[in-house]
């Protein structure tokens, strides 16, 4: 215990501590979470609307996601919204807002994947069979779309947690920041907590994300066809 | 904007997009290693060396890099192994990415018909013949997309070494804005110096991937 500076969790409060800073990460990704799947499904049918307009919106939207690292747009959320639109954000408002404008992104283009994967002929048999437009899209299209969007939004579930340890760059108290504190509180009495704490957060994010990630995979391989 | 001040802090961004640069490349080409030596260890199901790359792949794609590298940098010092910062950022980014090309070139591999490798033996081609001419070209082609897709991702990836102390973008803009108050100009010189680094990758990756799609038959 001393020697991998366990023993520092069981002082005090530090274990509750520990667990509330995850509560933390944990509280701002389901939060963005939501809204990405929300906004995300609407984001996705757009993404498949012909229009030269709404073609050019949604590819720049997407292309600035996928180029700038999550941490650069806290950045600018953060500092910039305050000097450029006078408003003061938190650093919790900031976090949620950035993995939201991500998460919209991914899960738009997820939906427009699973959309744009459905052939054509499924719509054409749905019709030939006297379907109406309400019924094929009841019966056919949107149990075939969830099945290939579910494990593939999971991830992203899992990706949102995991971006998570970034926010403690901006201010926001999560569990890598009270790990810090904790570490420095701590740093006469048992100089090893850093790799005991560090090592527990690691096991933490693992335990969190592992059984997720697995159960996107068994639905992935239930549901292909 | 202030330009003067922009063009002041050029120096600075230079070098530590140099410095990003540097890392970043070196991860990549050591998750390039990681990943095709323990895709193949999967691939074949060696025994004992299976597990421990199924273990690492699992644990290494569940956690945050920030994570894995403040127990590097921090922790293993205190387990007797000295690490410097820069050694650290590569070590932990190759970690990672060696996780992620894992899967894509597992996956790239499955992804070839069992009936080609067949074919190929019964035509009397020794198994490394087979891998060579017959599963790995077409194997390239089919992960080629993810594997952009990772390469993007670990260049993205770089932006947290700021937290181990090394001087990349990130630190260069925090501490400018620290001490100057320039928060617009840092924090614009900051995206497009990642632009710089990201978008080139992301386009040459997107014309490799139309040109090999030919070499997968249609899939």
């Amino acid at each position: 215990m001393e020697l991998l500076g366990l023993d520092v969790l069981f002082k005090g409060a530090n274990a509750a501590r520990l667990l509330q800073g995850l509560l933390v990460a944990v509280e701002i990704s389901v939060i963005s979470v939501v809204i990405s799947i929300a906004l995300g499904l609407l984001f996705g049918v757009f993404m498949t609307w012909k229009n030269p307009v709404a073609r050019f919106v949604s590819r720049l939207y997407l292309e600035v996601v996928r180029i700038m690292p999550q941490l650069v747009l806290l950045f600018v959320v953060f500092f910039g919204a305050t000097r450029v639109l006078h408003v003061n954000l938190s650093a919790e408002v900031s976090a949620i807002i950035v993995f939201s404008f991500w998460g919209v992104a991914e899960m738009g283009d997820l939906v427009r994947g699973a959309l744009g994967s459905i052939p054509a002929q499924q719509y054409r048999s749905a019709q030939a069979l006297g379907m109406t437009d309400a019924q094929m899209y009841r019966h056919v299209i949107v149990p075939q779309t969830v099945r290939r969007l579910i494990p593939l939004s999971i991830n992203l579930v899992t990706r949102m947690i995991k971006t998570t340890s970034l926010v403690m760059m901006i201010g926001v108290v999560e569990m890598m920041k009270v790990g810090q504190q904790i570490i420095e509180a701590n740093r006469m009495t048992s100089p090893n907590a850093v790799f005991g704490i560090y090592g527990t957060i690691f096991v933490l994010y693992f335990l969190i994300c592992w059984p997720i990630s697995l159960l996107a995979g068994k639905l992935e391989k239930k549901w292909s066809i | 904007m202030d330009y003067g001040a922009m063009i002041e802090y050029l120096p600075l961004y230079g070098h530590a997009a140099l410095l990003t640069l540097r890392i970043g490349w070196i991860g990549i080409a050591g998750s390039i290693a990681i990943g095709l030596a323990s895709a193949l260890v999967t691939h074949f199901r060696i025994p004992v060396l299976h597990g421990i790359a199924r273990a690492y792949i699992e644990l290494f794609r569940n956690t945050p890099l920030l994570i894995q590298l403040f127990f590097i940098y921090f922790g293993l010092p205190r387990l007797g192994v000295p690490v410097d910062a820069e050694f650290c950022g590569c070590l932990g980014l190759s970690l990672l990415g060696g996780a992620y090309m894992a899967e894509t070139f597992r996956s790239g591999l499955e992804a070839v018909e069992p009936g080609q490798t067949e074919s190929a033996l019964s035509l009397g081609m020794s198994t490394p013949q087979v891998m060579r001419h017959i599963v790995l070209p077409q194997a390239v082609a089919l992960s080629i997309q993810s594997f952009v897709a990772n390469v993007v991702f670990l260049l993205k990836e770089t932006s947290v070494f700021s937290a181990i102390s090394l001087l990349d973008l990130m630190f260069v803009a925090k501490d400018l804005i620290g001490l100057y108050y320039d928060t617009t100009e840092c924090l614009v010189m900051l995206v497009i110096f990642y632009l710089m680094i990201i978008l080139p990758v992301s386009i040459a990756g997107t014309i490799v991937e139309r040109r090999l799609r030919h070499g997968a038959f249609g899939a």
